[in-house]
């Protein structure tokens, strides 16, 4: 298939229709409008449905209604309003519901600018919501990669039946990049995709005699219940983090001198830095986390090779990544972090000089 | 012997969470035989709120979902954009409706969205002890009003019914009330019309109930219906508001002054 010049927000669109959603609610925000213009503009051309809801907290209860039915649901923002979100993702993850939302996050706090940053780090990994719970965050460094993970998010929203995060951000929402579609799903494949859920969602009973009563529910009062609920909820959050850690590395080897890691957007930036310095004959390498969780910690830990006197972490953010890399080294190497803030983009030179400086 | 009344299949066994006394149990009932009448106990579902009502999930007899605070009517609209063959209505009490979700239930109605709403107002919030809530009463002492609601600090209480008949969408609002068996017989028609039209796929439809908390009220069953009388129906009168399935519309829903 020939590849399609596009926006990211309009190729994660076109991608997650393609992946067979067919429900989307949300609001308009900046950086990310592309994306509900785009689905206005489709869903009603695949039978789908789109919905402008009222603000974001209604968005993503609508998508927490859609999702409880089985379906693959969508939701889409940026930073103030996946923040607005919360409520919503908290309640999925307590019912155990799958269902896709884009971040493409901006400059903040607060109403913050409209720049690419990656200040939200924090909110999806470590729970931007209240109580024990975790949710797949995936993070892209380009459009291709913004719109694969698009099919990448549903499916594993269905295999575990949790919410997922594709944590992108102004840059890649707003670039464009050439893209390469994966087929789209046929109707039929769609209800295959369905029916995996007709053991607990929410559906009319085909005939009187099979009457079922399906909850979708986050409430238990019931403490000892609850334990046992949010436990096994943890022993659903293990095997993804033991099954579906995704990263990725440039230049590694065991010449390195250093090792960076940076994620989404930022490590784009940091491979340009690394070129110029092979070219200078310095060998820096760099492991790029494509799922902020689960962490790839141990990757992190065995992308240390035998010459590395220095890990340098690059973020949009004042250091937001930087805890993780910190658990993975576990002291063994010192770790240094260099990031800008605002919605400020470092250039490459940034960051050339900043390693130049440890050699 | 003839059975003249019987729980309805649409309920299951669960007992309700409810206090003595409580009208919840009866808006239950009137919504769970509505369902039952229609036929409507394998194309239903519901969504419960946060409040006394909280458990509803428990005790319908079909597929439920239960919501965050105030979020109900965004949850019935996912529910039923990605179910346009199943029912939907929302159970909801004032401090869930008319507080916390008020943008959604207005945005909802205005919508059109083709579900129902049921409305509980006992002019206080039951669940988090005795609370006043956007439906509290001027001078009403609540333990958030220990001084009786003043208004001029804090605003009249909202008349939902009103509210959403400024809306252009809405196809049914009527209020009711449950504080004699003749206005629940004639609560339960209003009840049974909204499913009607639920399962004709008319659009919004919307029930108010001035309903009670004697425990929270601090006064016994028996008086709180008093009091809900004197209190409530001068300023929340019960009427149609609305009707848009009606050949004329019904009476009701007449300007009231507070
Ligand atoms: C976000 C959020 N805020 C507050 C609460 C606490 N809360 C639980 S029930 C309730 C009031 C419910 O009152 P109402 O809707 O009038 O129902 P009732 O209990 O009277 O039936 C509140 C404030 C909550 N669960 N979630
Ligand atoms: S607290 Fe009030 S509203 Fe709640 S169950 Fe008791 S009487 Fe009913």
């Amino acid at each position: 298939m020939s590849k399609i010049l596009m926006k990211g927000n309009e190729a994660v669109a076109e991608a997650a229709i393609r992946a067979g959603c067919r429900l989307y609610f949300a609001y308009p925000i900046t950086p990310q409008s592309e994306l509900i213009e785009y689905m206005a503009k489709m869903m009603p051309k695949v039978n789908g449905t789109f919905l402008q809801a009222e603000s974001e907290v209604a968005a993503i209860n609508m998508v927490y209604g859609a999702a409880g039915t089985g379906k693959r649901v969508m939701t889409s923002s940026s930073s103030p309003g996946i923040a607005l979100k919360q409520e919503g993702i908290s309640y999925m993850a307590g019912a155990e519901l799958p269902a896709v939302i884009v971040n493409v996050q901006r400059g903040g706090p607060g109403l913050g600018d409209i720049q690419p940053a990656q200040g939200d780090y924090f909110q999806a990994v470590k729970g931007g919501g209240h109580g024990d719970y975790r949710m797949i965050v995936l993070a892209p460094s380009s459009v291709q990669e913004f719109a694969d993970m698009a099919s990448e998010a549903f499916d594993l929203a269905d295999k575990y039946r949790n919410p997922v995060l594709i944590l992108a951000d102004g840059m890649l929402g707003q670039m464009m990049e050439p893209v390469e579609f994966q087929p789209a799903k046929t109707q039929a494949e769609i209800d295959a995709l369905g029916e995996q859920h007709t053991s607990w969602c929410i559906c009319p009973n085909d005939d009187g005699d099979a009457k079922h009563h399906h909850e979708i529910n986050s409430l238990e009062i019931d403490p000892q219940v609850l334990e046992k609920h949010v436990n096994k909820m943890y022993e659903k959050y293990a095997v993804i983090e033991k099954d579906e850690i995704q990263y990725d590395t440039y230049n590694l080897s065991d010449d390195n001198e250093i090792l960076c890691v940076a994620w989404g957007t930022a490590s784009r930036v940091v491979k340009s830095a690394i070129n110029e310095l092979k070219a200078a004959g310095k060998s820096v390498g760099m492991i790029r986390p494509i799922t902020c969780w689960p962490y790839p910690y141990e990757a992190v830990a065995k992308a240390i090779g035998p010459k590395v006197k220095q890990v340098y972490v690059f973020e949009l953010n004042t250091g937001q990544m930087l805890d993780d890399v910190k658990i993975a080294v576990s002291g063994k190497v010192p770790v240094k972090f260099w990031g800008k803030v605002g919605g400020i983009v470092f250039t490459p030179a940034e960051i050339q000089a900043k390693l130049e400086a440890c050699f | 012997m003839e059975v003249i009344a019987k729980r309805p299949a649409t309920l299951t066994a669960t007992p309700f969470t409810y206090c003595p006394g409580c009208l919840h149990g009866v808006a239950h009932r009137l919504i769970a035989e509505a369902i039952e009448e229609h036929g409507l106990i394998n194309k239903m579902s519901g969504v419960a709120p946060v409040g006394c009502s909280v458990f509803a999930y428990k005790f319908f007899n079909f597929d439920m979902a239960q919501a965050a605070h105030g979020r109900a009517p965004a949850v019935a609209t996912g529910m039923k954009r990605a179910r346009p063959d199943m029912h939907v209505f929302t159970y909801q009490g004032d401090g869930d409706l008319a507080a916390i979700g008020t943008a959604e239930i207005i945005h909802a109605a205005n919508r059109g969205e083709h579900i129902s709403v049921f409305f509980v107002n006992n002019a206080i919030y039951g669940m988090t002890g005795g609370q006043m809530a956007p439906t509290s009463l001027p001078e009403m002492k609540t333990t958030t009003s220990p001084y009786g609601r003043n208004v001029d600090d804090i605003g009249y209480p909202i008349r939902v019914c009103e509210l959403l008949d400024t809306l252009v969408a809405p196809y049914y609002i009527e209020r009711v009330s449950l504080l004699s068996p003749a206005e629940i017989i004639k609560a339960r028609k209003a009840v049974i019309k909204a499913i009607q039209y639920n399962k004709e796929g008319r659009g919004f439809t919307f029930i108010e109930f001035i309903s009670t908390c004697p425990t929270n009220w601090g006064i016994d069953p028996d008086k709180s219906r008093d009091w809900a009388r004197e209190n409530m129906l001068p300023f929340f009168k019960p009427g149609c508001f609305r009707d848009k399935g009606a050949e004329a519309p019904a009476a009701g829903g007449t300007e009231v002054k507070s």
